[in-house]
């Protein structure tokens, strides 16, 4: 088996003591009886650090653990979380006024009222600071258009979506750009 | 033996009501048992294979409540194959062909058809509730036939059960002739629904108390339908997202302040978490908060919630609440009795997740806790020791560590002191959940201590045959044993068989136990139901006697060996 040529065999779970010898007392399992539901799992090395990735992946084998019922899983778990890929998709995100620019991973968001509470999260001073004003998310596109962000639904707006702009209502007047998504329009107007 | 006439007896029979009691009244001698069985309404059926329908109706002819338990709890995690079993159907059609005047029917991991929903709200004229618990098999057609047709329907309670949603008209079924409502559930229907029907619904129903929606259910529907029903005390909310400038917004608030009598709140499918500041006002008399479907909310505007309720009771969170957070519920929440911590990242990369810190905090400020389920990254045995002097009270007690065999986390040590202690100090422990490297000693503490216990988890734990004996010969109240991923065999499972008479059932899973030892348990006690359940994967399963079984799910039965399993389930 390809795994064994990786050295991988000090991931194999034995019910003792990580590390194996090096603990005191080796408890039971012969090392050849491997649990049967288990293809992998790392355990922390008392030397090594196991990378969270690796942890990640191989946790995700053992049936039925942890012992969450299995309408929970699909229900409450962050969607990003679903089979443990989560994509990174960082944007740069500009508001008008501040001074500088901040990056945003839109892979980590479930939605667009997801994404209003982070912008708010990361300019929340700036916005409180400016004058009673009013502000605008909108987005540069893969061909290269400035977008009201909300239209599309949110799974083809993070694939699109190349950076953020967080625009003065004032700068977009007479442009007809009143209503995007309510949450995301709503979260964002200075209160 | 008759000093009274049955009339009096049964006038004080009426004062038993807990399951338990009845059940004991009915030993006592033969008139006894006659007049509780004629007097019996309520009967609870903790697993469905264990006696038949007919059986059922001849013993109790008054029977008006009836609750049935079909799958064993670990279905829940994926466990148990899709088709094993617990069907509804014979239930409802023996009970339909019989005088019996069913009014309320309560199921827990059963397979409901949507035939078996339409016969049920057609044959009962007198049947008023339904509750559905971590179901599957029927869609919302089935709903529709009992709202349409149980003209005096009091309740209809969906807990997070696998249905088919149509998409279809179930709310309109209800006529408008249905006013006798006083509790609705369709948090889990995953579909639209006619929101101008549900608002009707509720203006026609004056004696609704409990309502919780599901997420196609926006928010300024939420304001209207609580201006119309102020009365309301254990609200669900659908999808709470929404301009928290907006007219609407401010509307839901004073709707809200009118509402006086909520004290359970759920919900939050969806949430903005600047919309959370028009609950502060019911906060302060919540004693039921489930917030545990609500990823959305963490960090300030969770704590700065809780920190308006101060008389919770019950609290069901995500992990992301923090150790911090935890510690916010510790000062504020002094009433608590039951917790629960969900986590909101299953395979544990460690950012959102509780740690012992957070246990610590909460019993040291919750002395009242009695109940706890706890999904954490790490526990310590130091951790568990200092629990168990805080919080002598625990019933229930059930700890997951997200990495199943993890050890006391500073120490290294396995947490077999730590469990120890909470079945000592913990004297009416009733259900008992395991988790972290354990060794047979844990086992030996909970064998000499946990005295009323009577459901006990166990997974990865254990090194020999011992830990389950010292389980199977100390609990002498065990009802429930289940076992997954631990080195006990066959010389654990034979060595007392008349033991799995007194229990309700016995679940194993990847453990030692061959085909062999589960034969000779089945020769010996033909009261016994031995199931072998054969993983869909494995095309064959081998005759040999030696060879491992994968899982095998043992009960007591007066009725013998069912006739419906499946082609991968070998009776033995």
């Amino acid at each position: 088996m390809a795994k064994e040529g990786l050295g991988l065999e000090i991931t194999e779970l034995r019910l003792g003591l990580p590390g194996g010898g090096a603990h005191s007392a080796q408890h039971g399992m012969d090392k050849n009886e491997k649990k049967r539901v288990f293809s992998e799992i790392s355990e922390d090395n008392e030397n090594g650090k196991i990378s969270n990735d690796q942890k990640m992946q191989s946790k995700s084998q053992v049936v039925g653990w942890p012992p969450v019922c299995s309408y929970r899983k699909k229900n409450s778990f962050s969607e990003k979380l679903d089979g443990s890929k989560a994509s990174k998709i960082y944007v740069k995100v500009s508001m008008d006024g501040a001074p500088f620019l901040r990056k945003i991973d839109l892979g980590m968001h479930k939605g667009y009222s997801d994404l209003a509470t982070a912008l708010e999260m990361l300019f929340g001073e700036a916005l409180r600071d400016a004058e009673s004003c009013e502000f605008v998310p909108i987005y540069e596109d893969k061909d290269g258009d400035w977008m009201l962000a909300g239209d599309v639904p949110w799974e083809m707006f993070i694939e699109s979506c190349k950076r953020l702009r967080i625009m003065k209502r004032a700068d977009a007047k007479g442009f007809g750009v009143l209503r995007s998504r309510e949450a995301l329009n709503g979260s964002l107007k200075n209160e | 033996m008759n000093y009274f006439p049955d009339e009096v007896l049964e006038h004080v029979f009426d004062f038993i009501s807990s399951h338990k009691d009845r059940n004991s009244v009915s030993l006592v001698c033969k008139s006894w048992y006659k007049i509780e069985r004629f007097s019996r309404q309520r009967v609870f059926i903790g697993n469905c294979y264990s006696i038949s329908p007919d059986r059922l109706i001849a013993r109790f002819p008054g029977l008006k409540s009836l609750t049935l338990k079909g799958k064993p709890h670990f279905a829940d995690f994926n466990l148990v194959p899709h088709d094993w079993g617990g069907f509804l159907d014979p239930w409802i059609r023996a009970l339909a062909k019989s005088r019996i005047g069913l009014e309320e029917l309560r199921l827990k991991r059963m397979v409901v058809s949507d035939e078996s929903l339409e016969l049920l709200s057609k044959s009962f004229l007198n049947f008023k509730s339904l509750v559905l618990v971590s179901c599957e098999g029927f869609t919302t057609d089935g709903i529709a036939a009992i709202a349409a047709n149980c003209r005096f329907l009091r309740e209809l309670d969906l807990q997070e059960n696998e249905v088919d949603d149509h998409r279809g008209h179930w709310l309109s079924c209800f006529p408008e002739s249905c006013t006798s409502l006083v509790s609705l559930n369709f948090a889990c229907l995953k579909g639209e629904i006619n929101l101008g029907a549900l608002e009707r619904l509720v203006v026609r129903s004056p004696n609704l108390k409990s309502l919780r929606l599901n997420r196609a259910v926006p928010l300024d529907t939420l304001q209207k339908i609580l201006m119309r029903a102020p009365q309301v005390v254990d609200l669900g909310t659908g999808s709470y997202v929404h301009d928290p400038s907006s007219e609407v917004y401010n509307k839901l608030k004073s709707a809200f302040q009118r509402c006086k009598s909520i004290r359970s709140l759920s919900g939050f499918l969806e949430v903005a978490p600047r919309c959370m500041s028009a609950i502060y006002p019911i906060c302060t008399n919540l004693t039921f908060l489930n917030l545990s479907y609500a990823p959305g909310l963490h960090g300030n505007e969770l704590t700065k919630l809780i920190q308006h309720c101060r008389k919770l009771q019950r609290l069901w969170i995500l992990d992301c609440i923090g150790d911090k957070g935890l510690g916010v519920v510790a000062s504020t929440c002094k009433e608590l009795q039951e917790l629960r911590v969900f986590p909101s990242d299953p395979y544990g990369a460690g950012n959102a997740a509780v740690t012992e810190e957070g246990l610590v905090l909460i019993s040291a400020g919750c002395t009242k806790l009695n109940s706890l389920l706890y999904f954490c990254q790490q526990m310590t045995n130091a951790a568990l020791i200092t629990v168990a002097k805080n919080c002598p009270n625990f019933i229930r007690f059930r700890l997951c560590i997200l990495d199943p065999i993890k050890p006391d986390a500073v120490t290294n040590q396995p947490l077999d002191e730590g469990f120890g202690a909470i079945v000592q100090s913990c004297k009416g422990l009733k259900r008992l959940s395991l988790s972290g490297l354990l060794t047979d000693q844990v086992f030996l503490y909970i064998g000499m201590y946990a005295e009323q216990l009577e459901m006990l988890s166990i997974a990865f734990a254990g090194d020999s045959d011992k830990g389950m004996l010292y389980v199977l010969n100390g609990c002498k109240k065990l009802r429930k044993l289940e076992i997954r991923d631990c080195p006990f065999g066959n010389a654990a499972l034979l060595e007392d068989v008349g033991k799995y008479e007194t229990m309700r059932s016995l679940w194993m899973s990847s453990c030692e136990v061959t085909l062999g030892g589960c034969k000779t348990l089945a020769e010996k006690m033909p009261s016994l139901s031995v199931e072998i359940i054969n993983d869909t994967d494995q095309m064959e399963f081998s005759l040999d006697d030696r060879q491992k079984v994968e899982k095998m799910y043992l009960y007591r039965t007066l009725v013998g060996h069912r006739e419906d399993a499946p082609e991968f389930v070998w009776i033995l």
